[in-house]
């Protein structure tokens, strides 16, 4: 069973009744432990088609299966429950909760599931990714690079299927960029499946397939031949 | 989201926008003390006017002497002294039977006086009247007796105490009243010809009866009425003549009865002519319970329209919140935020704001209803401070009530927005 299998997959806009077509009808699968990255130029409908992938929006046409069943019915709350329980986010620009320490955003996610011991969960995701000295610093109080790792303990801590990350390294220097590719390629390797959205080549060699897009159509889908392993800052070697 | 949480994010939410969170709890604040006061001063006044029913018993008539034109001022409170209304009209109230529904009459003159007993003396007010004053003001005596017929009729030199003055007098002295010969002099009168006054042997007191319209029923003491009138006031006259009437149905006919027999005592053959007024005590009270009830009304209009401001502060305040919190609302969503979890939020929010305003509102609004109540007693009212636990849940419920409501479309709002929109606003 495919984790995602997208058939024929549309959309398009609407704006004062005119149409505007953005995915012409896209098909791909993605299994469990893949790590792929969505690659094309600006414009192209890379965030639009995560946006569908990951229920936060619907497609117009197509089919989208996930974990097997078709996500045509579903209702506004399960595509919550879903983006609470398989999903995880990682933005370009952190989207993290101000004024708020990186303990309680981190939190954020549980607070809308039934799970217990959010504290230890919360703690567990931080030091995952190396910021286990941080949990009491507010938001306004770390660095860029720092946020968006608090951003991906958020996406991990709720245990999702899949974590979708769009443009993770956009707002980043190349250090604090190698850094976040490194830990998404760390969590890769323990088997979590990786969605990375980017425009760039560099970054996209991270993983280990590339579905390139341009115009709203798939023109290329392929293993990555030579795959970028990033090198850990020291203090995250462990 | 916890509730500590909420109150935290509250406070910032404040702390950002003093001056418009300042009016909007204002609002809640004034609105919810109005509920508070309003529904204190309905308590008081209903155990007020209760009281004067029973204190005063009920179905009482009072004539008193001068002409009152559309209930306003007698005649007498212009200086002019109406000097008709005598001993005898109260007799014939009483005796000829041409008010059949009149349990009971009895003649009034009141003054102020000085009471000692050895070297104790205190300034109070005496109320000259016959033996059947208690059957037409109902109350008990604590100690010994009213005068009687015979005392009365006799000119007795007897004396019964309110309780205060008996305290006055006597407490602490371990002495017991009765028995004891006080001596009254009228303030008007010069302590000359009678050293300390005119000597009476106390023979009652009366139980504390607290204060009616204005007047301390305690610190009054009773004796016959001729001495009232001819040793201490100096005059013939009488100041009220008061009927008891049997049954409330009969009062009506019992004013007509007794207008009947003055008009042919005092020989009224034109309007111009009257010299009397027959007061139901009734109407008074109702009077009381006109001013209350409109009191009321007013605190209800203005707490309504309190709370209305506040509500649209709140609404006010709960708009901003939601556009300034928009990209909050979209990675709630995206992190699995249902549509109802988000409304909750934002209601919660406006609940435990308004709910805030309600706390500070209920402090208000008891000191408020306490200020009233010493003004009341102030006034000589028998006033009861009362905040009944109803009126504080219900202050409570209308504080976050007001939230709820006015917090209720941008909660919608709220829940309403697009994720990936919300995400995108700057
Ligand atoms: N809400 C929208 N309404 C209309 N057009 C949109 C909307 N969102 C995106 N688009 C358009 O869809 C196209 C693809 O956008 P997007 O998926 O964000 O591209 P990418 O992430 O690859 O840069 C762009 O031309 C963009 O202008
Ligand atoms: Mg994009």
């Amino acid at each position: 069973m495919d984790l995602i299998n997208v058939e024929n997959l549309k959309k398009d806009y609407f704006n004062d009744g005119v149409a505007t077509p953005v995915l012409h009808g896209v098909n791909f699968k993605i299994d469990k432990g893949e790590f792929v990255a969505i690659m094309g130029p600006s414009g192209s409908g890379k965030s639009t088609l995560m946006h569908i992938l990951s229920f936060l929006d619907r497609p117009t046409g197509g089919s989208y299966y996930f974990e097997g069943k078709d996500t045509k019915g579903f209702s506004d709350d399960y595509l919550a429950e879903l983006r609470n329980e398989r999903i995880g986010f990682v933005f370009q620009s952190f989207n993290l909760l101000a004024r708020t320490t990186v303990l309680d955003n981190v939190k954020l996610p549980l607070v809308y599931s039934k799970k217990k011991d959010q504290d230890i969960l919360a703690k567990k995701a931080l030091e995952s990714v190396g910021l286990g000295h941080r949990l009491d610093y507010f938001t306004n109080q770390i660095s860029g690079g720092e946020k968006q790792r608090v951003a991906i303990a958020r996406a991990l801590v709720c245990e999702p299927a899949v974590i979708f990350a769009d443009e993770p390294t956009g707002n980043l220097d190349s250090k604090s960029g190698n850094t976040v590719m490194y830990i998404l390629q760390q969590l890769n390797d323990q088997g979590h499946t990786i969605i990375l959205v980017t425009h760039e080549q560099d970054t996209a060699n991270h993983a280990k397939r590339i579905i390139r897009i341009k115009d709203g159509n798939i023109i290329t889908d392929d293993k990555v031949k030579e795959r970028t392993i990033a090198t850990p800052e020291k203090e995250l070697v462990k | 989201m916890n509730f500590f949480g909420t109150i935290k994010l509250i406070f910032r939410t404040l702390l950002a926008r003093k001056g418009r969170s300042f009016l909007t709890i204002l609002g809640i604040v004034i609105g919810v003390a109005g509920v508070i006061v309003i529904i204190a001063l309905g308590a008081g006044a209903q155990a007020l006017v209760l009281g004067q029913v029973t204190k005063l018993g009920s179905n009482l008539l009072s004539v008193q002497p001068g002409k009152n034109n559309d209930k306003g001022p007698p005649t007498s409170a212009f200086g002019i002294v109406i000097t008709t209304l005598v001993n005898s009209d109260a007799q014939a109230l009483r005796d000829t039977g041409q008010v059949p529904h009149a349990t009971a009459v009895n003649a009034i003159v009141r003054g102020s006086a000085t009471v000692t007993w050895g070297s104790q003396s205190v300034d109070t007010n005496f109320v000259g009247t016959d033996s059947y004053y208690p059957d037409v003001v109902s109350f008990d005596m604590q100690e010994g007796q009213f005068f009687s017929q015979s005392q009365d009729q006799g000119d007795a030199n007897v004396v019964v105490l309110g309780s205060t003055v008996s305290n006055e007098l006597f407490g602490g002295t371990g002495v017991d009243p009765i028995g004891q010969v006080i001596k009254v002099r009228a303030a008007s009168q010069s302590s000359e010809n009678q050293p300390g006054g005119i000597p009476l042997r106390v023979i009652g007191v009366v139980v504390p009866r607290g204060s009616s319209f204005g007047q301390d029923e305690d610190d009054q003491i009773f004796l016959p009425l001729d001495i009232g009138q001819e040793q201490l006031l100096g005059i013939h006259y009488l100041q009220s003549i008061n009927i008891k009437v049997d049954s409330s149905d009969n009062i009506n006919q019992t004013i007509d009865d007794i207008t009947r027999v003055l008009d042919q005592r005092h020989h009224v053959l034109q309007p111009t002519d009257v010299d009397f007024t027959v007061y139901n005590i009734a109407d008074a009270v109702s009077i009381l319970t006109t001013i209350t009830t409109a009191l009321s009304l007013f605190l209800t209009a203005m707490a309504a329209i309190a709370l209305l401001v506040g509500g649209i502060g709140i609404l006010n305040i709960m708009m901003a919140t939601v556009a300034e919190r928009t990209r909050e609302i979209g990675l709630r969503k995206a992190v699995g935020a249902t549509n109802r979890a988000i409304r909750n939020q934002f209601l919660f929010e406006a609940g435990t704001l308004t709910l805030l305003g309600g706390l500070i509102g209920i402090i208000v609004g008891v000191v408020v209803a306490y200020l009233i109540s010493l003004l009341m007693k102030a006034l000589g009212y028998d006033w009861a401070f009362v905040i009944s636990l109803t009126s504080v849940v219900l202050a409570v419920g209308v504080s976050v009530l007001t939230g709820v409501i006015f917090g209720l479309y941008p909660a919608f709002k709220a829940s309403k927005l697009d994720p990936i929109e919300a995400l995108r606003y700057e």
